[in-house]
């Protein structure tokens, strides 16, 4: 896409930032050299954009200038929001990538149509259906993790068949396109209907799915931008859009994982099928509750605790007084460390930067696999608003809907403890076993009020 | 340059391969760093975006400058808005020697 003379400059301009952003990802590996990726994906973006500007035989600065100007606008307010709303700023930006691409994809058909070969109104199709169908998702996940949209998964019978209908229509019409590109009348198809799809396919999503969700919802991004390279035969966008698209393949893998869910499922976006309706008639038990002076005491005793949170705690803004937890119980000689499922809040990871955000150190934050070998010799699991990653049943009882789901063991530890605001069941609606155990104590209340009681109790309270 | 679909298929495909393995390794801890970054650096078409609005084109300019300048602010806010957010929490990632006791 460069004329010969000075083509090779912008060429090496961009393997440059290639390479940037390849190290950007490798740096990002390790919390000590994460930053420095960022600096190196900082670097390749602009030298990326400079060479451009300079190099590709731009002719009309004008509305360039503007636009950029514009969205430094947006994205600065984007770059600073409350680490609480990183989930739907994210599933935002995801928005925003697509639209890009889908506004690209279609300027450059309509620029070359009649002129388009098959194989490249193939890839233009792919580019402008998966960017349409991601722009709508995305915008309707992030208005879920808003709430500005009911959180309800809202399902309906034959939603599948209605959803991969729409889905079927569209790549039909793609197909008929790259044999018949002159049919220009045909190409908002593939926009409006992926456009209605991607709004389809998230009414069924309720909020515990919300981190499968965005990691496909970023993987497709990243595949809709590697095609937008394909069309305009840039490398460097095919290279960004792989790694943006593989990494949204692993992290979707992942939490297909942590949800027990088949990969088929998540790659079809079927989620939020109705629950089968669980066992009814459950033998009377009766779980044991504890005041926060028991269980601070039995804190105290401890040598080793472990911290189990989950959304719940999120919800309750109770991340600063759990730090507050932290400290007094470090201060007393106590090894305190947090057990992190990798689905617990709203996307991957969110749970280590509530808490990180806290000034908890990051050594002290384990994720599920890392942990789970230590409730043996632990003394104390206190879960904090976490519910179904806690579910022995998951391990145990082959009956259970989420039976195979990995979990977080606490009822291997030697207490378990348990903060919640009642007996109601979790995001599965089914029963915890947890609760009725010998060991387990609920700690009845609110997250944030609870955890300060504990904290005032240990005689730690900071104000 | 001429088109090359199929060089551009064997770069795809090595790319994905490099994707997996150093994206595997990066920790569960900074999953979300990790979707933030790479969501800013997929902004990368804003180069695509760019082109098309700068270059002259004999027919369709009007419908490529209006298209490709919306393209742009998107791309661009995702740039500047996911380059800023992931900096920030990564800063918030400490190690235990480095947080000032209280």
């Amino acid at each position: 896409m460069s004329d010969a003379g000075s083509g090779y400059l912008i060429e090496i301009t961009y393997l440059i930032a290639t390479a940037l952003f390849i190290l950007s990802l490798k740096w990002l590996s390790s919390p000590t050299t994460a930053r420095r990726g960022v600096l190196a994906g900082e670097a390749g973006m602009a030298l990326a954009v400079i060479g451009t500007l300079l190099q590709q035989g731009i002719v009309n600065y004008q509305w360039i200038a503007i636009a950029l100007v514009l969205g430094t606008i947006i994205g600065v307010p984007l770059g600073r929001v409350a680490m609480t709303a990183v989930p739907q700023r994210t599933a935002l930006s995801h928005a925003f990538g697509a639209l890009c691409v889908t506004l690209v994809g279609t300027a450059e058909f309509y620029l070359k149509a009649p002129d388009v070969p098959p194989f490249t109104m193939s890839v233009l199709s792919m580019e402008v259906i998966l960017g349409s169908l991601t722009f709508t998702g995305s915008l309707m996940a992030a208005g879920k993790l808003q709430e500005i949209l009911p959180q309800r998964p809202i399902t309906y019978k034959g939603q599948n068949v209605v959803n991969l209908g729409l889905l079927g229509v569209a790549i039909a019409v793609a197909a008929v396109l790259a044999a018949h590109p002159e049919k220009t009348e045909l190409f908002p198809l593939i926009v409006l209907i992926p456009l209605v799809f991607g709004v389809m396919m998230i009414i069924p999503i309720g909020g515990a799915d919300m981190p499968t969700v965005i990691s496909l919802l970023n993987s497709y991004a990243g595949l809709s931008a590697a095609a937008m390279g394909f069309v305009l035969d840039s490398k460097l966008l095919i290279i960004a859009g792989a790694l943006d698209g593989a990494s949204g393949f692993i992290l979707s893998v992942n939490m297909s994982k942590a949800m027990n869910r088949s990969f088929s499922n998540v790659l079809f976006g079927a989620f939020g099928q109705e629950q089968t309706a669980v066992a009814g008639a459950l033998p009377a038990r009766t779980a044991r509750s504890a005041t926060p002076e028991e269980a601070a005491g039995i804190l105290a005793a401890a040598n080793k605790v472990v911290i189990v949170p989950g959304y719940g705690m999120a919800v309750a803004q109770a991340q600063h007084k759990v730090r507050e937890l932290y400290d007094t119980l470090t201060k007393r000689g106590v090894d305190v460390k947090f057990g992190i499922h990798p689905v617990a809040g709203r996307m991957p990871g969110h749970m280590n930067v509530l808490l990180a955000e806290a000034d908890i150190p990051y050594d002290r934050l384990l994720d599920m696999d890392e942990i789970n070998g230590d409730f043996p010799q632990t003394d104390v699991a206190l879960v904090i608003g976490a519910n179904d990653v806690t579910n022995p049943a998951a391990r145990n009882d082959s009956k259970s809907p989420i039976y195979g789901m990995p979990i977080l063991d606490v009822d291997k530890a030697r207490i378990a403890m348990v903060i919640k605001r009642s007996m109601a069941a979790g995001f599965a609606g089914i029963d915890n076993p947890l609760y009725y155990l010998d060991k387990t104590l609920m700690l009845f209340g609110d997250a944030k009020s609870f955890v300060g009681s504990l904290v005032r109790e240990l005689g730690g309270a900071q104000d | 340059m001429k088109l090359d679909l199929v060089t551009s298929l064997y770069v795809f495909m090595l790319a994905a391969f490099i994707g997996f393995e150093v994206i595997r390794r990066v920790s569960p801890l900074l999953h979300t760093p990790l979707m933030s970054l790479t969501n800013a650096l997929d902004a990368i078409a804003v180069v695509g975006a760019i082109i098309l609005v700068g270059r002259y084109h004999e027919h369709g300019a009007q419908l490529a400058k209006v298209l490709g300048t919306i393209a742009i602010v998107a791309a661009t806010s995702n740039i500047v808005g996911g380059f800023l957010i992931t900096d920030r929490m990564l800063r918030m990632f400490k190690p235990s020697g480095q947080i000032k006791k209280s």
